[in-house]
Formats: C-alpha cells, structure tokens, sequence
C-alpha cells in the first residue's frame, strides 16, 4: 500500500468520510454491512478502498443488518479485527448480534450513525436508536464534530481489543448533523496510527485448527452469573482503558478528548449542562455567553455512556447548585435515558444533591437552538434558587413559551 | 476416529480460571450416553466389506473403523439400528440387550 496522498494531511470531509479514514487506517481484515441512511457513505466509501486496492480488506456484502454482525462475529471467531455501521431501524434489527458478540467477547468496532426510530417515519437524528441498545453490552462513545469521529475510532479499537476488556464498541455519530456535514480534518499517517493500535491481539477463544476450541457454547445457570459478572468487570475495567487510550493519543496525535466525559468551564461552575454528541458544540458557545455576563455556566460532555460516567457526575454533582441534562431521546413512562442515569449517579454523590432538570430536546432531528439552550441554564437556575420548574420537560414544544 | 477418553472436566476454581467469554476447549468427554439402547448392533467381520456406509450414517459416531475390522463403540451406541439397515453387505444384525434374540 502506497502513501496516499491524504495521509497526515487536512482535509475537507464529512463526519462519515471521517470515520472511513479512521477505520481503513486501523486495518481492519474484514467488514460486512448493509445500507442505510444515513450511514451509507460511511461504507461506500470504505468498499471504494477497497475495491481501488487501498485496503487488504474483505468486504462481505450481506441482505441485513443482522447478517451483517453475524459475518463480522465469524471473522472475529476466526481472531480477525472488523467493522461494520449501522443506523436506526438497521440497528434494531442488528440487536439479537449485539448481544451475541459482546457476551461472546469479541472486540468489534462499529459506526452508528444516530437516527431517530419509526414510527412516525423519519431519517434525521436523534439517540433513540443506540439507547435503546444500552444494555447490549458494547461501549458507547458519542462525538461532537467530524475530527472527533475519526479520533474515536483510532481510540475505540485499543479499548475494545484491551486484554481487559474484550468488549465490542459503539462509536456514535450525530445523523446528518455530523455523518453529511463537512468540516475540516487531520487525518493521521498510517504509520502513526500503526504506532498507536498494534494489529489485533486476539485471546484464547479463536477457532484454532491446532487446539480445537468450542466457541458460543451454552452457559447453564449454575454458571450464567459468572459470566455476567466478568462483562460487568470487563466494562469497569474499560474506564482504565478509555482513559490510558486518552493520553496515549494525546501523546502521539497532540489531540485529547477527555475519556469518558469533558468539562467545559466547570471548575468553579454553579450551573452545568449535561449532554451527548453534536449539541454540546452550541452548548458551548451558550456557556461563553453567560459566562460573559457573569453567570457561573459550565457543561459536562458525556462521551461514554457505556461504561456510564457515574463517578464523574457525582464529583460534579457535590460542587455545583444545578443540573440540566439534555435528551436527545425519551423513555416514554420515565424520562430521558441520560438524565435517569445522571440523576441516579449523583444520589450517590454524597450531601446535598444538586436540582436536576431534564430537558427532552432533538428529537427526530429538530434543532437545539442557541436559545432553546440559554432557557435550559436560565430553567436549571431557577430550579436551583427554589423556583418552581417541572422535572421533565420537552424543549422547544410548539404549544409552549420557551 | 475413536472418540477420546471419557475425562473430568476441569471446572474454573476461581475468577481468574474463568475464560473470558463463553468458549472450552473441544472433544471433552465427560460420561458415557448408551443408557437408553435396547438391542445393539453386531458386526460379521467376515461379511463387512469396509464401504464404510456404517461410519458415515451413524449420528453418534460410534463406529471405529481403526482397528482390523470395524468395531461398535458401545459407550455411546443408542442402538438406533441404522447402520443395520443401511449395511449393503448384510454384515450387521441387532441383538436384543436382554438376550432374547433378535
């Protein structure tokens, strides 16, 4: 494979051309996946590579998203490092394999591009899809622009493949707002990124004609505990990982993301925002914007939400007086998915539990304002000097002053 | 192929035996499975012509063709007479388990 011209180079792409820089550079052996919007360029582009013999690379064409996790679990039985992407109805129908690969511990790395579920039909984005899949057993990692996209999945590997871990990883983007828009990108040399994630690693349950090995077998109850116990340790221990990938990539790349969560500001913050993905990049032009009028803002991006940050929530949970989480998605009979998981980390955090405030904002691709924002902090301030607001509230609902 | 020797197996005595996800090594025997047979199948060795039908419909894999002539492994036989029937030789009969003929 010849120096590309695009090695080590900026450039102007969008978030899924992005992530099909990162992946061709992590040399996965094979990829199997199935259309849909709007992850489709991220594949297209990639079976381009492959087909332009950029990449030693299988490309399996398969009739379903299902087929598509199934095919990549065999060539990770077979100890080969893969990829495949999905999307919204596609990853609903990806679900029975999620779970099948991550409690087979096999460390596959795919895209989903975020997009809203039927019905009503809709292709634009929100986090209703991978939510959904929260207890699949993969790590979650949502991103904020395109240059964090590609990053991720340099990261996502080394997390994933850590003789610790084992565990498949999610690397969410924005549909539409990242995955087709463009920005400007570094995209990294392959030789830096060989440095950086070794080739894969696999452990002992490969298929191995000299040490013959039944794989997936059937776990009776005597023992199913045990290996739900190991998962659990296995996504504690990928805190670690996520962290050391973090400063390891910093090191090499001069760029660092902050692991499973960045704060914004909030060092001496009172009142701090809560979220995932794209929003948080207005959020932070919102924090500048209180903060220049002397209001004490600060945000809290959320970039793993599987292993769930619950120590760093708490942390911030016992030094500020208000917490607003934003909700791309809403777990109809309960509320936000994010803000139930914050809320349930800082009752752990000890003393006084700051106000909370959730605000279901995003949804099927509607758009967070700058102001819809500024009214999130003004809400969780209000909440905070013991004004009334209710708990869980739609942002932007079009029959109500916002 | 015989089939290997019944074994123990070796269960993980702590965390840190426990393999990581749901794999084991493979071909591990760990009792026989013949209880429920009722008439058994005998080989003629001087009728068998070593077509090796037998070997390849049996669904235990409980013929040894190893040896000088071809042997039932009786530790796992069901005694589904099968290989009886399909014996294009004639080479094999079924006994009754109890002895009272065929």
């Amino acid at each position: 494979m010849s120096n590309e011209a695009w090695e080590g180079r900026r450039a102007f792409i969008s978030a899924n051309d992005a992530v099909s820089y990162a992946v061709r550079l992590c040399r996965p052996e094979v990829i199997a996946a199935y259309p849909i919007t709007p992850q489709t360029s991220v594949v297209e582009k990639l079976s381009e590579f492959i087909a332009g013999g950029g990449m030693d690379c299988q490309f399996i064409n398969v009739e379903s998203e299902h087929s598509a996790m199934a095919a990549v679990m065999g060539a990770a039985m077979m100890g080969c490092r893969t990829f495949t992407a999905s999307s919204s109805q596609g990853l609903m129908y990806m679900c029975e394999m999620l779970h099948y690969v991550s409690g087979s511990r096999f460390p596959v790395v795919m895209m989903n591009a975020n997009r809203t579920l039927a019905a009503p039909w809709n292709i634009y984005g929100d986090h209703r899809d991978s939510l959904a899949m929260r207890d699949a057993g993969w790590l979650q990692v949502y991103v904020e622009n395109a240059q964090e996209a590609l990053d991720t999945v340099l990261q996502a590997y080394r997390v994933a493949e850590d003789a610790a871990v084992r565990t498949p990883a999610m690397v969410c983007l924005d549909g539409f707002v990242l995955t087709h828009t463009y920005e400007i990108v570094n995209i990294p040399g392959q030789r830096e990124v060989d440095a950086f994630l070794p080739p894969y690693a696999p452990g002992e349950n490969v298929l191995d004609l000299a040490n013959p090995r039944s794989l997936c077998i059937s776990v009776a109850p005597e023992w199913q505990t045990e290996f739900r116990c190991q998962q659990q340790a296995a996504m504690e221990a990928a805190k670690g990982a996520i962290a050391r990938a973090d400063g390891d990539f910093a090191a090499a790349f001069g760029r660092r993301w902050g692991g499973m969560v960045e704060e914004y500001r909030c060092e001496d913050a009172d009142y701090v925002l809560l979220g995932m993905g794209s929003v948080m990049g207005t959020t932070r032009l919102v924090v500048d914007k209180l903060r220049a009028e002397g209001l004490k803002a600060g945000l809290m991006k959320i970039r793993f939400f599987r292993p769930f940050p619950r120590e760093e929530i708490a942390a911030l949970g016992r030094r500020v007086k208000g917490i607003g989480v934003i909700d791309r998605d809403v777990s109809f009979g309960n509320a936000g998915a994010l803000y139930t998981e914050a809320k349930a980390a800082l009752y752990s955090a000890g003393g006084a539990s700051p106000h909370t405030v959730n605000f279901i904002a995003g949804l099927s691709g509607r758009d967070i304002t700058k102001e819809h924002i500024e009214t999130m902090y003004r809400k969780v301030m209000n909440a905070a000097a013991g004004g009334a607001e209710r708990e869980i509230q739609f942002a932007g609902l079009r029959w109500e002053e916002w | 192929m015989p089939k290997p020797a019944v074994s123990v197996f070796q269960y993980p005595r702590t965390a840190t035996e426990m393999p990581c996800g749901p794999y084991a090594k493979a071909g591990v025997i760990v009792e026989t499975n013949a209880g429920w047979r009722i008439s058994r199948p005998v080989i003629a060795a001087a009728r068998c012509v070593r077509c090796q039908q037998c070997w390849l419909i049996c669904p235990d894999g409980a013929i040894d063709r190893t040896g000088e002539s071809y042997a039932v492994d009786y530790n796992f036989c069901k005694g589904c007479g099968l290989c009886a029937r399909e014996c294009p030789a004639k080479a094999i009969t079924m006994a009754k388990e109890d002895g009272q003929g065929e």
